[in-house]
């Protein structure tokens, strides 16, 4: 078959990311508009993003959604690559097929669903909600991710390593340390990286789970979207695209220099250099 | 060549001939396994088997995908359980110490170098289990470079190696700890065929340098006579022969042995007298009549095979001076022609093959027996064995 | 392996590993589940919580049972009678059988390209589709809003070009929901297609060829069956999804445009009954359900 030139392949390629990028270019675009109409071109202008400075209930949100997200991405990349050990590796236990439901389901299950279960579990037990409540909710869906992540590294994981370790003397706990998790760093880093943006972008959960004082940052775009666009929110949109587009674009450029480098060094070796 | 470089000075022979402890009644066993059974879920990997190796012993297991070899070894290195019966390491029971407590070290199929860690580190890595003092890890990892000629490639990480290096690396590693047995899992079935064959030299090199005893997994029967002193062949979870590669050549003791290792002529009969230590085998359909020296195994009236391997079936176009004992006819029906011999497949009578191989000891191109001539088959009295399973 | 070791001192290791996800999913996810289920059995109240009875465990088998005595299925029958309910369940269903369509419909060529395109590309390709993925859901709904509204970008191009003479309301508008959710769930199609096309090999297509099959029958022949898996995959990461989303219907959609997580909002935010938004949630999963456990059983069939 022929590869890449195609005029089909190239215009299905061309139209789908026209289509994908398009309208997020053009909200960057207009978070530079002078003019307060958001749709009508008053030349460049970075006022916006100087008034978002001022804007000091932006700014607690901002923070209250970065220590979320800290924290939340933190214990959840804990809890998942637990999980996606115990998937992988300890195929059949009492109950596997409920644990791996559970860490399947929230990965499609509906937010409104789910935010209305955790805040209704919050207030079963009483629990006072708001900056606590949101992070343990934040961690449980945003654990799956993560979980589904290291899972799919750890399914290509030449287990023979870790035989060799375990051969070589090292005990299992200190095989986990000195191989395993080395070689799984990878996902698990990416692991976090999701787990964190999933808190950083969530809306639905948030609104359910959260309290008084602990507003997060979609949840106050959110709120001022439902009165109409302005160009401070779309300030505020570009400067958290740019954060995760800047996470991301770093993410794959070292990983492709990784690649290239180890490719050279086979071929290489190959070589017999 | 690596190969001759290690083995440089006096040859191996004296030490190789001399070496057969499983004669001698008094050798205690080094590893024993006793009546060990494996099951997984309802599969029997291995099925009540007993096993002696010995010390300083060269050890093949050998069998095909599936015939419990490779969790036979497993169980030794510790990565599994016997369901029942016991492993036992120099007198000592393994079962139930897990495997970074064993005295044993494993060359992984994969190698299993650990790509985040540079050759340096891997070999060391053993040692530091140990907690062995840092001075004394640089100067054996040093020796093991040195030993496996790969001192300027201390730094390399594993992916700069080439498939040799590889697996010298990961030979080296196992070796480092100084086990008390290696074990190999199909060591060299990544290597090209001449590289793998000289690396079967230098095993053998290694192992009698170091006074060690290696147990060597592989399904690759040439490997395994090269290699080893003993070999045990595997089915279904059972050893059904043990013996010297001559012997489980020269002397199969079932028609499954026979056929895994080499090539075998196999003609169905009934034994008809065993008188003076001579089997006579009347064959079913053509009614040859097959005379072989045995010692006993085969009983009169017993439904047997006569196995006798091509290189040793004489082809001729004239009948022999006795027709009706150890000798057959039929057509040529095909010739495979393999530069150093030729494989002549001989059509019989009633649609069998027999194979014999003759040896193309001049260059001519015209051979004096070619396809669809009538031919006779002939062996001697001692030229194969009668086998009653 | 590291942590499958059958020494005491390891297992119990071994099984902490599975204890503490598996303890934490259970209080955390099921449980949660388990007081939506009551609650949607429980009458409403004006006092918080907004529910009666509220178990109280401290009472006593006795008095729990008294308690479970006072639940009702009157939820579940209001659902039925208010045609609101059952108008959003049906309406969310045909939104989100015909966007998983649509999405299908779009993935699938792009997905198709990057597959075929040079090996070089690819990488970036993937990345191209993966960044929109990361970013907020919310921030790309509300870029749709600057472009669909009546005095948006599309309807300033379309007059400036004369196409149209007067403005057309695309937002709010059920069709703007259908273009929100292509939109916003189209990586979560592109993503696991490419991932079986690209495994595909092409030595099968060759294979077609050779044997005298044109390219576009080898391609519904060969291609299409063998990217099964990733289409099912794709289908259910949109469809699911999208029969509970609020966002998109909300803040695209018009007053006319009935779904299931917007009317689950109001219920909850402006009614504020707690028992009649838990018997929604209820009846939305048990639709969802069959979906969500074919999708686990293809996760776990992938993951094997």
């Amino acid at each position: 078959m022929r590869r890449g030139g195609s005029w089909f392949n190239v215009t299905a390629i061309t139209l789908g990311f026209a289509f994908l990028y398009l309208p997020i270019v053009l909200l960057v675009v207009y978070s530079f508009n002078a003019s307060k109409l958001v749709t009508v071109w008053g030349g460049f202008s970075t006022k916006w993003y100087v008034s978002l400075l001022s804007n000091q209930g932006l700014l607690d949100a901002a923070w209250v959604t970065i220590r979320v997200a800290l924290l939340s991405a933190t214990l959840a990349t804990v809890l998942g690559t637990l999980a996606a050990i115990a998937l992988v590796r300890f195929g059949r236990f009492p109950g596997g097929t409920l644990f791996s439901g559970m860490v399947y389901a929230p990965l499609v299950m509906p937010e409104v669903i789910t935010g209305l279960a955790m805040l209704l579990l919050f207030v079963a037990i009483g629990f006072a909600r708001g900056f606590w409540t949101l992070t343990l909710a934040h961690i449980t869906f945003s654990m799956c991710f993560v979980a589904v992540v290291v899972q799919s590294r750890l399914v290509t994981f030449d287990r023979s390593l870790e035989e060799a370790a375990l051969d070589l003397g090292c005990p299992p706990f200190r095989t986990f340390f000195t191989i395993t998790l080395p070689l799984i760093l990878p996902a698990v880093v990416a692991g976090w990286m999701l787990a964190f943006t999933l808190s950083l972008d969530d809306l639905v959960i948030s609104s359910f789970t959260t309290g008084p004082g602990a507003t997060t940052l979609p949840m106050k775009i959110y709120s001022q979207v439902r009165l109409g666009v302005t160009p401070e929110i779309n300030a505020i949109c570009t400067i958290l695209i740019a954060i995760v587009a800047t996470g991301v674009i770093i993410a794959s450029i070292v990983t492709k220099r990784r690649e290239v480098e180890r490719q050279r060094a086979e071929r290489l070796a190959i070589q017999g250099v | 060549m690596a190969g001759k470089s290690l083995s440089a000075g006096k040859s191996l022979g004296p030490i190789r001939r001399a070496f057969a402890p499983w004669n001698d009644p008094a050798a205690k066993p080094f590893i024993q396994f006793q009546n060990v059974t494996k099951n997984f879920g309802d599969f029997t990997a291995v099925d009540d088997l007993s096993l002696n190796i010995y010390e300083r012993e060269f050890f093949a297991l050998l069998g095909p995908s599936g015939c419990g070899k490779t969790t036979l070894m497993r169980m030794i290195a510790g990565f599994e359980e016997p369901t029942s019966g016991h492993v036992m390491l120099d007198g000592q029971d393994l079962v139930g110490v897990p495997p970074y407590r064993r005295p044993t070290n494993m060359m992984f199929q994969s190698y299993a170098l650990f790509p985040h860690m540079n050759v340096w580190d891997n070999i060391a890595f053993g040692l530091k289990q140990d907690g062995m003092p840092k001075p004394e890890i640089a100067a054996r990892v040093d020796e093991m470079l040195a030993l496996v000629k790969l001192e300027k490639f201390a730094k390399r990480k594993p992916h700069q190696l080439s498939g040799g290096q590889k697996q010298r690396v990961a030979l080296a590693r196992s070796l480092a700890k100084k086990p008390k047995v290696l074990l190999l899992d199909e060591p060299l079935g990544a290597l090209d065929k001449k590289l793998r064959e000289e690396t079967q030299f230098e095993l053998i090199d290694l192992q009698v340098k170091l006074g060690m005893t290696f147990v060597i997994v592989t399904h690759d029967q040439e490997e395994a006579m090269t290699v080893a002193d003993r070999i045990a062949v595997m089915d279904q979870g059972k050893i059904v022969q043990i013996a010297t590669p001559a012997e489980i050549y020269e002397q199969p003791n079932s028609r499954y042995v026979a056929d895994f290792i080499g090539d075998i002529n196999l003609l169905e009969g009934h034994i008809s007298s065993t008188e003076g230590g001579v089997a006579t085998l009347d064959c079913v359909g053509t009614g040859a009549k097959v005379q072989v020296i045995q010692d006993g195994g085969a009983k009169l009236g017993d439904h047997a095979w006569f196995a006798v391997r091509p290189e040793k079936v004489t082809i001729s176009l004239t009948p022999p001076a006795d027709p009706s004992i150890n000798a057959v006819t039929g057509e040529v029906w095909d010739i495979a022609y393999l530069g150093d011999v030729s494989i002549y497949h001989v059509r019989l009578a009633t649609g069998a093959t027999v194979k014999a191989t003759i040896t193309n000891t001049t260059r001519l191109v015209e051979r004096p027996i070619t396809w669809d001539d009538k031919v006779w088959l002939t062996w001697s009295r001692d030229g194969g064995v009668v086998l009653t399973r | 392996m590291a942590l499958t070791d059958r020494s005491s001192g390891h297992s119990r290791l071994r099984w902490l590993v599975v204890a503490i996800p598996y303890l934490w999913l259970i209080l955390l996810f099921l449980a949660p589940f388990l007081i939506v289920v009551k609650i949607s059995l429980s009458t409403s109240a004006i006092a918080m919580p907004p529910y009666t009875p509220a178990l109280d465990f401290t009472a006593g088998l006795g008095a729990l049972w008294e308690q479970i005595k006072e639940f009702t299925f009157d939820n579940y029958v209001f659902l039925t009678e208010d045609a609101l309910y059952w108008e959003s369940y049906l309406s969310s269903l045909k939104i989100a059988v015909i966007s998983t369509f649509l999405v299908l419909l779009i993935g699938y060529p792009i997905a198709y390209g990057m597959a075929r395109a040079r090996k070089e590309w690819r990488t970036t390709l993937l990345m191209l589709v993966i960044l929109p993925f990361w970013t907020s859901f919310l921030i790309r709904v509300y870029a749709w809003i600057g472009i669909l509204k009546p005095e948006g970008l599309l309807n300033q191009l379309l007059l400036y070009l004369g196409v149209i003479s007067e403005p057309l309301n695309i937002m709010p508008s059920t069709l703007a929901v259908y273009i929100g959710i292509v939109y916003s769930y189209l990586p979560f199609m592109i993503l696991p297609l490419y991932a079986t096309l690209e495994k595909l090999d092409e030595t099968l297509l060759e294979a077609a060829a050779d044997l005298g099959c044109p390219p576009t029958q080898a391609f519904w022949k060969i291609t299409f069956p063998l990217s099964l898996p990733g289409v099912i995959a794709g289908c259910f990461l949109v469809f699911i999804p999208a029969m509970g989303e609020f966002v998109i219907p909300d803040l695209l959609g018009g007053s006319d445009t009935l779904m299931i997580g917007k009317t689950l909002w109001a219920e909850f935010f402006s009614n504020r009954d707690w028992p009649v938004s838990s018997a929604v949630a209820v009846v939305l999963l048990a639709i969802l359900v069959v979906p969500i456990m074919l999708f686990q059983r293809a996760q776990k069939k992938a993951a094997e």
